[in-house]
């Protein structure tokens, strides 16, 4: 007589917590390259807009240019240590080979997209809760609408966390990586009215800047903060979620069939 | 725990996986018993690693399929997983955490709570003990791949997977990893193994399975696929070194090999040595020493993989 045999015990969700235990781990041991270096990069941009050209131009009514500036710092800060956390972590794994520990062990995926998109929430959350701290320094903001900002910075977290898995996947070289940074990421954030009002622009290039998916991001998170931006909140909350959605499914997709994962 | 109440530790039906022209493994099957220490045996690029990858599901096969103890890999994935623990030839660590930290990460990917006296022993057993603050990727090469198998293990495999788990690695782990191979199997853990050294294969395996270019080639216990050759082994050493080969040994087709100071004759039978030395006699040659052996396994090997040059069969 021949039968499965009897199995071990099992705790089905230890797996999900050990991975976020060792992605949190990774970046807490770098935390001078994952938590001090972007946060001193934006005090010095804190600095500069706020210390310096902050009181003396204002792009917005009723606000200073440090008032305006920081929101989009901060979630500058969110977007590019979310991104940064998984796309590094997975392809480091890939490239060093260490991803097959995860592959043969009983991890689904929807429990590794959970584990390294927290942790990358987790990252991104705390370089802008720093920042945030920093930036009270330099202006009073408003906070008209603090738990519509939390939602925008979540929101934006988990999106660039997804961005991240994404790149991660698809990049076969350092190289390929550091492109999705400084020929994706970067001009989207810098297009996306971090440093200026889209409404300001001429009529083309404002066109042209609201088919940024970024701008959507950082006007929500501005409006919850200042209480005015260039569109009504459940617009940038409404294509911000849908983006959302949409990478979250395309990274469910990846890792799920195991593309560039599994031979 | 006995297992004869189980399914097939492994069974494997009619794999296949391609790399564009090439097969890696071709129309493979076979199965592995509870309790067996099992050799896949092969030369470079025979497909055993592709093999390993698709038992573990790193790699997918693009035909047949693979069960562990009646779990099939791709439909019951997070079950069979949780039975199997693999070494992987190439040693791959990662780089941000200590021997302590790592070992700990392993048991929790198998959702498993930590157990401090398995822990323990694997450490000692492994000789793990004195690094086990240190960074992974400040291990020496050999140390490196004991942490590989501490956390092949760490979760009580019933299934271990070690794939070439001793190259590189000094005498006297090679020596206390088999044993500790034996005393796991001993308690019920199933072995798969592949080695580059054959005398470990043949010391430690029960069955063996030899493949060649993606195919298996030989699956049989060790005994039998000893006795393949047939007979023994005689090696004359000769007083004096040769130069050419006498004409009454030039045709004989029992001669395996010779140099100038040594002939090697395959012999079965009764009267088999005996003619063998009246050959030599009637060569003008004259005997410096006589040895007699069975054939190892690395002859065979050579034979089924086309890498000998022996004569098929031996002259009685």
């Amino acid at each position: 007589m021949t039968g499965p045999l009897p199995l071990p015990p099992f705790q089905p969700w230890l797996p999900f917590l050990t991975l976020l235990k060792r992605e949190v781990l990774r970046f807490l041991r770098v935390s001078f390259q994952t938590l001090l270096a972007p946060v001193i990069t934006a005090s010095l941009y804190l600095f500069v807009f706020g210390a310096t050209l902050g009181q003396r131009i204002s792009v917005l009514e009723g606000f200073s240019y440090a008032q305006f500036v920081i929101p989009g710092l901060i979630l500058m800060g969110i977007i590019n240590n979310s991104f940064a956390n998984t796309s590094t972590s997975l392809f480091m794994s890939r490239y060093l080979g260490n991803i097959v520990d995860l592959l043969v062990a009983p991890i689904t995926a929807p429990q590794l997209i959970l584990a390294y998109t927290l942790a990358a929430m987790l990252r991104g959350m705390l370089v802008g809760a720093v920042i945030t701290l920093i930036a009270l320094g330099f202006a009073p903001l408003p906070w008209v609408y603090p738990g519509l900002g939390l939602v925008m910075a979540l929101l934006s977290s988990f999106l660039f966390a997804q961005f991240g898995l994404i790149a991660a996947i698809h990049a076969n070289t350092f190289d390929a990586l550091s492109m999705f940074t400084n020929f994706l990421l970067l001009p989207l954030i810098y297009f996306g009215g971090v440093f200026y009002p889209v409404s300001i622009l001429p009529p083309f290039w404002e066109g042209l800047s609201r088919c940024n998916p970024l701008f959507y991001l950082i006007d929500g998170f501005r409006f919850a903060l200042l209480g005015s931006g260039d569109n009504p909140f459940w617009l940038s909350f409404g294509i911000s979620a849908a983006m959302a959605g949409g990478l979250f499914l395309w990274a469910a997709l990846l890792i799920a069939t195991g593309y560039r994962l599994r031979n | 725990m006995p297992f004869t109440m189980t399914a097939a530790a492994l069974k494997i039906d009619h794999l296949g996986k391609r790399f564009g022209a090439t097969a890696a493994v071709d129309d493979l099957s076979l199965e592995i018993a509870p309790g067996e220490i099992f050799g896949l045996l092969g030369p470079n690029g025979a497909g055993k690693s592709t093999t390993i990858n698709m038992i573990t599901g790193v790699t997918r096969p693009q035909t047949g399929s693979v069960s562990v103890f009646g779990y099939d890999n791709r439909r019951q994935a997070l079950i069979a997983r949780r039975l199997v623990g693999v070494m992987h030839q190439e040693i791959v660590i990662d780089h941000f955490f200590t021997v302590r930290q790592a070992i700990r990460i392993h048991v929790g990917y198998y959702g498993l709570p930590d157990d401090p006296g398995w822990r323990a022993t694997l450490i000692e057993r492994l000789g793990l003990g004195p690094h086990l603050a240190k960074p992974l990727r400040e291990l020496s090469g050999g140390m490196k791949r004991r942490f590989m198998i501490a956390k092949a293990m760490i979760h009580k495999p019933r299934l271990l997977i070690l794939d070439e788990p001793t190259a590189g690695v000094d005498i006297e782990l090679r020596r206390s990893l088999w044993e500790f191979v034996r005393e796991i199997n001993g308690q019920g853990t199933t072995v798969l193994l592949t080695t580059h050294y054959l005398e470990e294969a043949e010391k430690m395996c029960g069955r063996i399975a030899i493949m060649n270019r993606g195919r298996l080639v030989a699956l049989e216990g060790k005994e039998t696929l000893l006795n393949r050759l047939g007979g023994r082994r005689l090696i004359v050493t000769l007083a004096q070194p040769l130069a050419t080969l006498p004409a009454a040994l030039a045709e004989d087709r029992s001669l395996l090999s010779w140099d100038p100071d040594h002939l090697t004759f395959a012999v079965a039978g009764p009267g088999a040595v005996g003619e063998r030395l009246r050959r030599l006699a009637l060569g003008g040659l004259h005997i410096a020493d006589l040895d007699m052996r069975k054939p190892d396994l690395e002859e065979v090997f050579l034979q089924l993989t086309g890498n000998g040059n022996h004569h098929p069969a031996a002259e009685p």
